[in-house]
């Protein structure tokens, strides 16, 4: 019965599909399970969108909405008639058909990204040898169109908000697949189910998850910091700062356009904590051996919602980050210490199994941390000022 | 040889035609990128998976950034040139690429890449590619990564120069 | 170590959240138009005339003297003298305004009017739900408009109003008594005069003792 509970969906589609004939079930299974990443994950977003105002308003010290509905739950769907009855106004010197691909294409690739997450058990819409690498090649193709968003617009500060934002992408896509690369040596492959399959085992209880290792806790750490930036948000907003840069690449957006950007970002960022979940969480796996009759698809989610509450309460908590120092921490701090991660997970695998592991790995790296930061805390000692006049 | 593939091969080369022929140089490499993403389609209709993930990571997310920050940062205006998009010497050109594809043409198929045996095809796996980059071919893999530090030592050291120069 | 503060922030921010839900303190939003703050004594947005008693008529404290009008920075108020008069609050007669408009989208809420006006007839309302769809005379307020009563300047601001009371009071105190002491020393003067023609026929002096009392009219 309580395997029922967990394969319900997918015997939900075996179900569906056996009234067709054969030739064509196979066809129709993959599109009962796009239709359910389609269905499900806009409603995840407008719930995420709603907890983020809410969650934020409350932080702040304020209610959220709490007009629409009881407490404000109908609010995603007054936003969205908002948007939809819009007018949709284009630039007149906007080059329009690049104008109008870019929020499409934003949607389509954050779609694609989905298609290889596992989950549940048995419930993932395309198992494929080197999923890892394909869900990596869709979150660079997001650049392309935030690229194509900027400059289609016409508009300086549009230009400059793609620009920067293309650059923070492109800096953090780096640490982002070198501490996502430590898992694959791990477990020794690139796909998905098979990560989700070797953090599902159980030692006094306790599960596997390579989040309870010292190089997967400084992998995660890592891997947060890059998912942050390269979903653009908060501490890394700038391209979109609104104090700055009006909207950044998305000014010239109105409408239902601006609303397919916001549901590409917010798509964006529960991909990419699907992904997190997957690789360091344990994926669809229960957090304690007791616990493992709950279905396997609760554990994915709750935990999904989980790093999105995170995600908003780091964006209530911290200030923005200037483009040069989101730059310099990237490729100054973030990235060396992810080849150092590698090393110690070399190290890791080097000296077997056993406590001494542990101890070894632990200490390098949190030694390697502390006198990092050190370093980096300590003040500049400015000399005095110089002045240079114009001749 | 299926519909998958006419159909992936048509994209391709639309897009690498209108990459050519568009006058609007940022529509152009908007089109190249279409020309990539083709490519990509065809490796992996082969079961090329490793190879059409790895070009859509390195191609699309990387390459084609890299042109689009190079034309914004090096041609101001987005007008057209007047005379056109081709240039006087266009015949000199279409006859020099029609040489370099013949001449690359004959050399896949007289290889033994050329003929394609059905059942004689393996399944290459990822963990078979990374075995031969680091058994069999660790020296061009080591060449490369030597390639690419210089190649970034050299724009670290022209920033750096410029920098310098300013001051 | 690095990352600690970011931690304590963190930490700062859970405090937050938790504590909108549980204590007053933290969460200091007011869910308008269903919960009002109460304002304080000082509030001010627009002027009002103050009346005494129930009829705003006859109790308008203003006697048009028109220094409100002259002193108003942006000039919004308008006033027109009447022709006749009536008497004020200690009976003594003075004209009124027949006219008295405040354009309110014009008034800036200085509070030059009040602190200038001799006889505390102008003072600052509170009320600030004014919003009206009529574009064009919606916000010119005339004196039926303006007019409000003592009993509402109590409300609003009961320090001052008692206050102004106090100092009122005061006045008529002075006035009544100046009032009394002029009549007895009258009535003295007229009982003097009576004295020395007593052969006089008593009833001149009997009709002309009872002086008009100054302080009738005005109750």
């Amino acid at each position: 019965m309580l395997e029922k509970a967990d394969q319900i969906f997918v015997l939900l589609k075996d179900w569906v599909v056996g009234f067709l004939p054969t030739a064509w079930q196979g066809a129709a299974g993959v599109v009962l399970g796009v239709i359910g990443i389609i269905s499900v994950f806009p409603a995840l977003f407008a719930i995420a969108v709603l907890m983020e105002r809410k969650g934020l308003g409350r932080m702040q010290n304020r209610l959220g909405p709490n007009r629409v509905g009881p407490f404000g739950i109908l609010q995603p769907i007054a936003d969205a008639i908002k948007s939809l009855t819009k007018e949709d106004i284009v630039p007149l010197n906007a080059d329009a058909a690049v104008h109008f691909l870019a929020p499409v294409y934003l949607v389509v690739v954050a779609f694609m990204g989905f298609a290889v997450l596992p989950v549940g058990r048995n419930m993932v819409l395309v198992d494929m040898d080197a999923s890892l690498l394909f869900y990596f090649a869709m979150g660079a193709s997001t650049e392309v169109s935030i690229f194509m968003a900027g400059w289609s617009s016409r508009n300086k500060y549009s230009l400059l908000g793609a620009m920067r934002a293309v650059a923070q992408m492109i800096s953090y896509e780096v640490p982002l697949l070198m501490s996502s690369v430590v898992i694959v040596m791990i477990t020794g492959s690139l796909s998905l189910v098979k990560i989700v399959e070797a953090q599902n085992q159980y030692s006094w209880g306790l599960p596997h998850w390579y989040i309870f290792t010292p190089w997967g806790f400084a992998a995660f750490i890592m891997y947060a910091i890059a998912a942050t930036a390269e979903t653009n948000r908060s501490p890394f907003d700038l391209p979109e700062g609104e104090s700055e840069l009006v909207a950044g690449y998305f000014t010239e957006y109105s409408g239902f356009k601006f609303a397919l950007f916001f549901l590409g970002e917010y798509l964006g960022m529960l991909s990419i904590s699907g992904l997190g979940t997957t690789l360091f969480l344990g994926g669809w796996s229960a957090p304690l051996e007791i616990l493992t009759w709950v279905p396997s698809w609760i554990w994915f989610f709750s935990k999904v919602m989980l790093s999105i509450v995170v995600l908003i309460w780091v964006r209530g908590t911290l200030p923005r980050l200037r483009q040069d120092q989101l730059m310099n921490f990237a490729w100054k701090f973030v990235l060396p210490m992810t080849l150092l991660n590698l090393m110690v997970v070399a190290l890791w695998r080097f000296m077997g199994d056993g406590w001494p592991r542990w101890i070894v790995c632990s200490a390098i790296l949190l030694l390697v941390y502390v006198a990092a930061g050190r370093l980096g805390m300590r003040r500049k000692h400015f000399g005095p000022r110089s002045y240079r006049y114009a001749e | 040889m299926g519909i998958a593939f006419w159909l992936i091969a048509a994209f391709t080369i639309a897009g690498a035609l209108a990459a050519v022929m568009l006058r609007n140089l940022v529509h152009c490499a908007l089109a190249l990128t279409v020309a990539f993403a083709g490519l990509a389609g065809l490796f992996l209709q082969l079961d090329a998976q490793f190879a059409g993930f790895a070009q859509i990571l390195v191609y699309i997310g990387a390459v084609a950034i890299l042109v689009v920050f190079a034309i914004l940062l090096t041609r101001s205006s987005e007008t057209p040139k007047d005379g056109g998009v081709f240039s006087r010497t266009w015949f000199t050109g279409l006859a020099i690429a029609a040489g370099v594809f013949a001449f690359i043409g004959w050399a896949l198929l007289e290889s033994q890449a050329g003929l394609p045996h059905e059942a004689a095809v393996p399944i290459a796996t990822v963990q078979m590619i990374g075995s031969a980059l680091m058994g069999r071919y660790v020296l061009p893999l080591e060449i490369v990564a030597l390639l690419l530090t210089a190649a970034l030592i050299g724009a670290v050291i022209v920033a750096r120069h410029e920098k310098e120069g300013t001051e | 170590m690095l990352g600690e503060g970011i931690l304590k922030g963190l930490g700062e921010t859970a405090k937050n959240f938790v504590g909108s839900f549980v204590s007053k303190e933290r969460m200091t939003t007011v869910e308008y138009p269903e919960q009002r703050i109460p304002t304080v004594e000082n509030a001010r947005v627009f002027p009002f005339l103050v009346y005494d008693g129930s009829n705003w008529e006859s109790g308008l404290r203003c006697v048009a003297c028109q220094i409100c009008e002259k002193e108003c920075p942006p000039k919004c108020i308008y006033i027109e003298k009447s022709k006749d008069k009536k008497p004020d609050y200690v009976g003594k007669l003075q004209i009124y305004p027949a006219r008295f408009d405040i354009d309110v989208s014009v008034c800036m809420s200085c509070q030059i009017c009040v602190e200038v006006c001799p006889f505390e007839a102008i003072k600052m309302d509170t009320d600030f739900e004014l919003s009206t769809d009529d574009r064009f005379g919606g916000l010119l307020y005339d004196r039926e408009q303006l007019a409000r009563s003592n009993e509402y300047y109590h409300e609003i601001h009961p320090a001052e109003a008692a206050e102004v009371d106090a100092r009122l009071a005061v006045e008529k105190a002075k006035t009544e008594a100046k009032a009394k002491a002029a009549a007895e020393a009258a009535a003295a003067r007229t009982a003097a005069a009576a004295k020395p023609e007593e052969t006089a026929p008593a009833t001149k002096p009997a009709e002309s003792s009872p002086a008009p009392k100054p302080a009738g009219g005005g109750e």
